[in-house]
């Protein structure tokens, strides 16, 4: 995170806002115990969303430093509460911790204040993208970098897929080995749709606890 | 109607996409590039390459690119409202119910029997990008039309982030310099 914080200081340097968002110490105190007013609620995760890159988990020990530490409007275990419900809820963590952010703060209009700053980085730059991509497409050197960049991506995801593998294959759960080994079977061999899979494996997942706590619940009378 | 279609497959993406970061690639791969027929499986890598390089999560990504493909603008706003809104109805839904109750066993339970599934479903996600990076949309999988040069660059890249000696970014930024570099060479 040290390495992440560092670069965004140098890519967004000494400019007002940016520089409250990412640097440490320097401004701890300036919106402590400041309203907690739609504004500042808005520019904090349209900021935090406009320099988080590449998406997934990067975004939560940033939204963590500038709510807890920096402004001061919500609790340490809270935010601890927040990262486990948006991660246990469909959708992705950024736009999911962010809606519990705003939520939290000032209900449901707070929620949609900070679901707008967070999806508005993103649309407007990739819509941008998306207009210049066919021409972009047809440039000799910009499709080679493209096409080495595709072999580039497939790595990631391979190492991505081979990290999260041996997580679960650490857990030394029966249950999970064959959750993972039935749903690949049944996406890649069998060639069932992805959505019944996810279904399917809720529910199994669901059935599990239950079961569990039955179980528990017996061994405690 | 091609507005309804959009808004519909990225609310389909949003209910289903569980577990976060890459978890919805398959989602998107199923229902964009398979069903739909919106994207090509070229196409569909290039949106996540795109999607390293800027800010948000690969799903918004995909659907503002999606969106302003089909539709300009505001396809793009309307691929990526579909998006969000089941995460805004969910996440207010258990908010509700959290800061209520907190107690969610049950929910723990559910993405206890999800996280695996998740896993082998993005591993078969990965499994067809590599084939398009391999063999491009050539239908047959033989070591004769085999992309050499996309695996050495795959294979490169592969070692460096097992090792831990670069992150994903500098990854893509290696690898496409890599192919400008195998461009050059080639002509």
């Amino acid at each position: 995170m040290d390495v992440m914080t560092s670069w965004l200081h140098y890519r967004v340097g000494n400019y007002g806002l940016c520089y409250n968002l990412f640097m440490q110490q320097k401004t701890p105190t300036k919106h402590r115990g400041k309203d907690k007013n739609y504004l500042t609620l808005f520019t904090s995760t349209l900021m935090l969303s406009a320099f988080t890159f590449g998406g997934g988990y990067v975004i939560v020990p940033l939204m963590r430093k500038r709510f807890v530490e920096e402004l001061g409007w919500i609790t340490e275990q809270e935010m601890l509460d927040i990262i486990c419900i948006a991660q246990s809820a469909p959708g992705p963590i950024a736009v999911n911790s962010s809606l519990l952010v705003g939520y939290r703060l000032r209900g449901f209009a707070g929620a949609m204040v900070t679901l707008l700053g967070t999806v508005l980085p993103p649309l407007v730059s990739i819509t941008v993208i998306a207009y210049f991509y066919e021409i972009v497409r047809a440039n000799q050197i910009a499709a080679a970098a493209l096409y080495g960049m595709q072999a580039g991506i497939a790595a990631i995801i391979a190492d991505v897929v081979l990290t999260m593998g041996s997580n679960i294959v650490k857990g030394r759960n029966w249950g999970d080995y064959l959750i993972m080994g039935g749903a690949f079977v049944a996406a890649l061999i069998a060639g069932i749709s992805v959505s019944y899979i996810i279904l399917a494996c809720g529910v199994i997942g669901a059935v599990r606890f239950l079961w569990q706590n039955r179980r528990r619940e017996k061994e405690l009378t | 109607m091609l507005y309804l279609q959009l808004f519909l497959s990225f609310v389909k993406i949003g209910v289903l996409s569980f577990g976060g970061g890459y978890a919805v690639l398959p989602l998107i791969q199923e229902e964009i590039v398979r069903n739909q027929h919106w994207l090509t499986a070229s196409e569909y890598i290039d949106v996540l390459t795109i999607s390293q390089m800027t800010p948000g999560p690969i799903a918004i990504n995909a659907a503002s690119f999606v969106g302003t493909k089909m539709a300009g603008i505001p396809g793009s706003i309307v691929a990526t409202a579909g998006c969000v809104t089941p995460s805004a109805i969910i996440i207010s839904f258990l908010a509700w119910f959290y800061f209520k109750y907190r107690n969610q066993g049950l929910l723990q339970g559910i993405m206890s029997g999800l996280r695996p599934a998740v896993v082998a479903l993005i591993a078969v996600a990965g499994y067809s990008l590599i084939i398009t990076a391999l063999w491009g949309s050539q239908a047959e999988l033989l070591l004769s039309n085999l992309d050499w040069q996309a695996l050495a660059i795959l294979a490169g890249s592969f070692v460096l982030l097992r090792a831990k000696l670069i992150k994903p970014i500098a990854a893509i930024l290696l690898s496409g310099a890599a192919g400008v570099l195998i461009h050059f060479l080639g002509n």
